[in-house]
């Protein structure tokens, strides 16, 4: 065992955690975070996406003991600080961008990586960087809409503040 | 009521905020006090004798609790079949036990040996690999063929492999036979539907718990249909009365067929949580997925076409091999026969149908239902012998279709195989596709590809298929061993809020919000009023779940009754405290008036004097205003619909890309259009999965090549295209409440032809008449270069 200390949605967290204990499993199990998901067991599904240090990772292929001292952002981090939904999430709310909902945090904290990467994607952009995240109910029709749609919001928003 | 949030608006989906801010309750995100966690050790080979299982070094392990066999098990019943079919001799179907785990024999990789529950998952995991199994290897059957020319009994009770050989319709056989004989032309297609694995995205999960205070049983399951589960459990394995068994079927993550049937490890972690007298929960891998959850498709199928001198379908004859995997899931009997061989008459006058079916057991994981079960089969194999027909004569595939389809004057339409088609306009939906499709286009567009070296190809398909199941006293008669209706509890709460229990089941559906679009517009007051539940036997009175696209043509007809039983109470209350004649009130809005005057009582104000009696009818009103009903459907319902797909080809590489797809459906009336529309895009999606990508193979000693999504080919969203879709030609439904008719497995069946026909359509330049799915690079390059001898020879 050993201990490890994160800051996770802007909180500072430890806990005890073996060699083997994957990000994904401090997230559910220590932390009670039960937002981020575990589809698959080979890291091709991406329902468990989260943020690590500002860029998105698997966090069934990481180790907690790697995130040790680093910063992360999981989708119960993602709503206004008044608790709205945030632009994505909204997005994904108006778009119908989610059936089950199971593959969605995934989704959801995977876009807003691409989005802070590329702030105008196509919609070929967005489809390609959704490689490594699989979403079985909706065809992705609409989960691609949301994102183009959330990044038009986005950059109206920083059109506005500027 | 506002008008956004009644039938027929396109409201914005309730359940999404806790989806999206990380909030739904998946059965894995349950965590009971003093938990413990189950491990299954499989088997590795696909048939053995285990010849000795020794748990004593893994009992010994940290954390241990206990390691159990079949052993444990022995006067528990096997996981039962819910559907008998008989076999064309009137015999019924072989049924073997199916046990919870292994007795004496293993019959396809993964079939459970030992379950080791320990107190944490590391420990369990840790301990199953101590668990010592030698397995003495038998032959194993893996394709059907095998199977039934003298392989390998799976079970001794079948030593043919076959679970029936049936016949439909039987009295037809000889006319058919004799159309088939004497017809101008016979258009023949041997194919094979390909076996997929439904992998919803959340894995199966399930934790049994037991209160030894009042002999309660508690079953938390990732389910579509919970009270399907405590029924099948509780009466059929474990001995657990109703009353004693809950089951808790949470927010799942999807399902497409695979939630429906009672899992072994359901009935483990139950039957565990009393033996240990502490919860027990199982959380199942993706690798374990592959090889514990029953999956779909896997027919072998020859079908013959006759068609006379003017091209009309004389006769229809389909001969099917259905893989059964190693036991018999669920529903899996069901769906080759009355799921398949009733829909062969597809949206055509075709008045002579026989076809054959044979169930194989093999030593391959159970198949069952997967999104359109049996449907997708009969459709995908009529819709392209009715191309390969098209092609042959030389005639319009499109143009073959309309000649032979049912007029929209002649509904109700009685085909010769059973069913009877309530309404429609095929023609319509047809004539529809076509029009987005740019048919007249397409020349153009094909020619601008072949100057830049591509194949490109448009394809048309219109399915029909039996939703909204079914008539009791119907599936009664066909071999099922439940009855097919749903149930529903209003209770309007004395402040005017409701509170609807629905025996279906949503899991990506999204029923919070279109059941309560329903309630709404119903009684007048804002869908925010409404609380849509479901998922629990303890507070639901009864359900039979979601699957075969039925949920609102059955569960909403159900909440519908009950709905109208509260109106008609009502009325009662609210004709007593306006001091009129009860046929003098009307409701409208959320109001009850007394007609032609300005008398007026509001939903609320008679939801609480119910409640608070005093100024009441007492005499011949009960207080309290709460109505149950059961509805059982009439009749199926019959959604249809055209679909058209274009695709382009690299003769080069065999790589085909979707240019478009258009889908022209029928499905009645619309409660969300929204809702529909999704639905759609994921049944469009998994059925390009299955025509492209998908295929759950397994090597000759039956060990699966695509067991993990590392092999298992998932469509991403780079393989697939916006849908355009229309619903402008719809024909509601005749004989439920809502004119509705489902529109779940639509997508997945009317896409894997339309994409076929479309890639057939681009190859058959080059002399291709058919490919299997799924249609990789792979094979559709082999099948350029086999068709392509001169070539190839240099």
């Amino acid at each position: 065992m050993a201990s490890v200390t994160m800051t996770v949605n802007g909180k500072t967290v430890s806990g005890d955690v073996e060699g083997r204990t994957l990000l994904v499993e401090f997230l559910r199990g220590h932390l009670g975070l039960t937002g981020t998901h575990v589809g698959c067991d080979t890291s091709q599904c991406g329902a468990c996406v989260v943020h690590l240090n500002g860029e998105s990772v698997k966090a069934c292929s990481t180790l907690a003991m790697t995130a040790d001292g680093g910063v992360v952002a999981t989708i119960e981090g993602m709503a206004n600080p008044d608790g709205s939904l945030g632009v994505l999430q909204q997005a994904f709310q108006d778009h119908h961008g989610l059936q089950c909902g199971f593959c969605t945090p995934g989704m959801v904290m995977s876009a807003a990586d691409l989005l802070q990467k590329n702030a105008n994607p196509t919609e070929h952009q967005v489809r390609d960087w959704l490689e490594g995240n699989i979403c079985r109910c909706t065809g992705y029709h609409n989960i691609v809409k949301a994102i183009l749609a959330a990044a038009a919001t986005l950059r109206g928003e920083k059109i506005a503040a500027e | 009521m506002t008008k956004h949030d009644g039938i027929g608006a396109s409201s914005k989906r309730r359940e999404d905020v806790r989806f999206l801010t990380g909030n739904g309750r998946y059965t894995d995100d349950i965590n009971r006090p003093g938990q413990l966690y189950a491990v299954f050790v499989r088997s590795e080979v696909a048939h053995g004798r285990i010849v000795s299982l020794d748990t004593t070094e893994a009992a010994a392990a940290p954390g241990v609790a206990q390691v159990f066999t079949a052993k444990d098990f022995e006067g528990v019943g096997g996981v039962p079949c819910g559907w008998q079919i008989t076999d064309k001799n009137g015999d019924p179907m072989k049924e073997p036990k199916h046990p919870i785990l292994a007795e004496g024999k293993v019959r396809h990789v993964g079939d459970p040996i030992a379950v080791v529950v320990a107190d944490t998952p590391e420990h369990a995991k840790d301990a199953a690999e101590l668990v010592a199994v030698e397995i003495e290897d038998l032959p194993a059957v893996i394709n059907m063929r095998d199977a039934i020319s003298g392989g390998a009994a799976v079970h001794d009770e079948a030593p043919d492999n076959i679970c029936y050989d049936w016949e439909f319709v039987a009295e037809n056989k000889a006319a058919v036979d004799e159309a088939i004989r004497n017809a101008a032309h016979v258009t023949t297609l041997e194919l094979v539907n390909n076996r997929l694995v439904a992998n919803p995205m959340e894995p199966r999960c399930a934790i049994g718990e037991y209160d030894r205070s009042d002999d309660q049983h508690t079953l938390y399951t990732t389910s579509q249909n919970p009270h399907v589960i405590r029924l099948l459990m509780g009466a059929f394995v474990l001995g657990i009365p109703e009353h004693k068994l809950r089951v808790v079927a949470p927010d799942v993550g999807g399902g497409f067929g695979s939630k429906i049937y009672h899992y072994a490890e359901e009935a483990f972690v139950t039957f565990a949580a009393k033996k240990l007298n502490r919860p027990v929960k199982w959380t199942s891998s993706r690798s374990e997925a592959f090889m514990s959850d029953a999956q779909g498709r896997d027919h072998v199928t020859k079908i013959e076409l006759a068609l006379d001198a003017d091209n009309t379908f004389t006769a229809l004859r389909c001969t099917t091999l259905a893989n059964m995997g190693a036991y018999l899931s669920t529903f899996a009997p069901c769906i080759p026969t009355w799921l398949h061989g009733t829909l062969l008459a597809g949206n055509y006058r075709t008045p002579l149908i026989f076809t054959n079916v044979k169930a194989v057991f093999t030593n391959t994981v159970p198949v069952d239902a997967y999104r359109g079960a049996g449907r997708p089969e009969a459709t995908f194999q009529l819709e392209r012998v009715i191309d390969k027909a098209a092609r042959e004569l030389g005639v319009s595939p499109v143009a073959l279709r309309k000649q032979n389809f049912i007029g929209k004057d002649q509904f109700p339409y009685q085909t010769p195989v059973a069913v009877v088609y309530d309404t429609g306009d095929y023609h319509a939906t047809m004539d529809k596709v076509v029009e987005m499709a740019d048919l007249g286009g397409f020349e153009a567009r094909k020619a601008e590809a072949a100057k830049r070296g591509k194949l490109r190809g448009l394809g048309f398909a219109h399915y029909i298929e039996a939703c909204g199941i079914a008539p009791s006293s119907l599936v009664g008669a066909l071999g099922a061993r439940a009855g097919l209706y749903e149930a529903a509890t209003v209770r309007v709460n004395p402040t005017g809020s409701v509170s609807v229990f629905t025996g279906s089941h949503s899991h990506g559906q999204g029923h919070e919000t279109t059941f309560a679009q329903v309630v709404a517009d119903m009684l007048g007051i804002p869908a925010e009023q409404i609380d849509i539940v479901h998922g629990d036997t303890n507070r639901v009175p009864f359900g039979m779940g979601t699957y075969g696209s039925r949920s609102l043509a059955v569960g909403g007809s159900a909440i519908v009754k009950s709905v109208e039983k509260i109106v008609a109470k009502a009325k009662k209350i609210a004709a007593h405290l306006l001091e009129a004649s009860e046929a003098d009130i009307t409701f409208e809005d959320g109001q009850f008036k007394v007609a032609g005057t300005d008398k007026a009582k509001a939903f609320g104000e008679i939801a609480l004097a119910a409640y608070v009696p005093h100024k009441y009818p007492i005499e011949t009103v009960e207080p309290g205003l709460e109505e149950t009903s059961f509805y059982d459907p009439k009749n199926f319902t019959y959604p249809s619909g055209g679909y058209a797909c274009e695709v382009e080809v690299d003769p080069e590489t065999g790589v085909v890309t979707v240019i478009a797809f258009h889908a022209a459906d029928d499905f009645g009336n619309l409660v969300n259009p929204m809702i529909v529309e999704g639905q759609i895009h994921g049944g469009v999606a998994q059925g390009i999965g299955q025509a492209m990508l998908e295929h759950a193979t397994f090597d000759e000693n039956g060990q699966m090549q695509a067991g993990s999504f590392m092999d298992y080919a998932m469509p991403r969203a780079s393989d697939l295209v916006m849908v355009n879709i229309d619903s402008s030609c719809n024909t509601p439904c005749t004989h439920n409440p809502l004119g509705v008719k489902g529109c779940g497995e639509a997508g997945a069946i009317g896409s894997p032809p339309a994409f076929v026909n479309a890639v057939i359509d681009a190859l058959s330049e080059r002399g291709v008449e058919h490919i299997d799915m799924p249609l990789t690079p792979r094979a559709v390059w082999e099948a350029l270069q086999g068709a392509r001898p001169a070539v190839a020879a240099e």
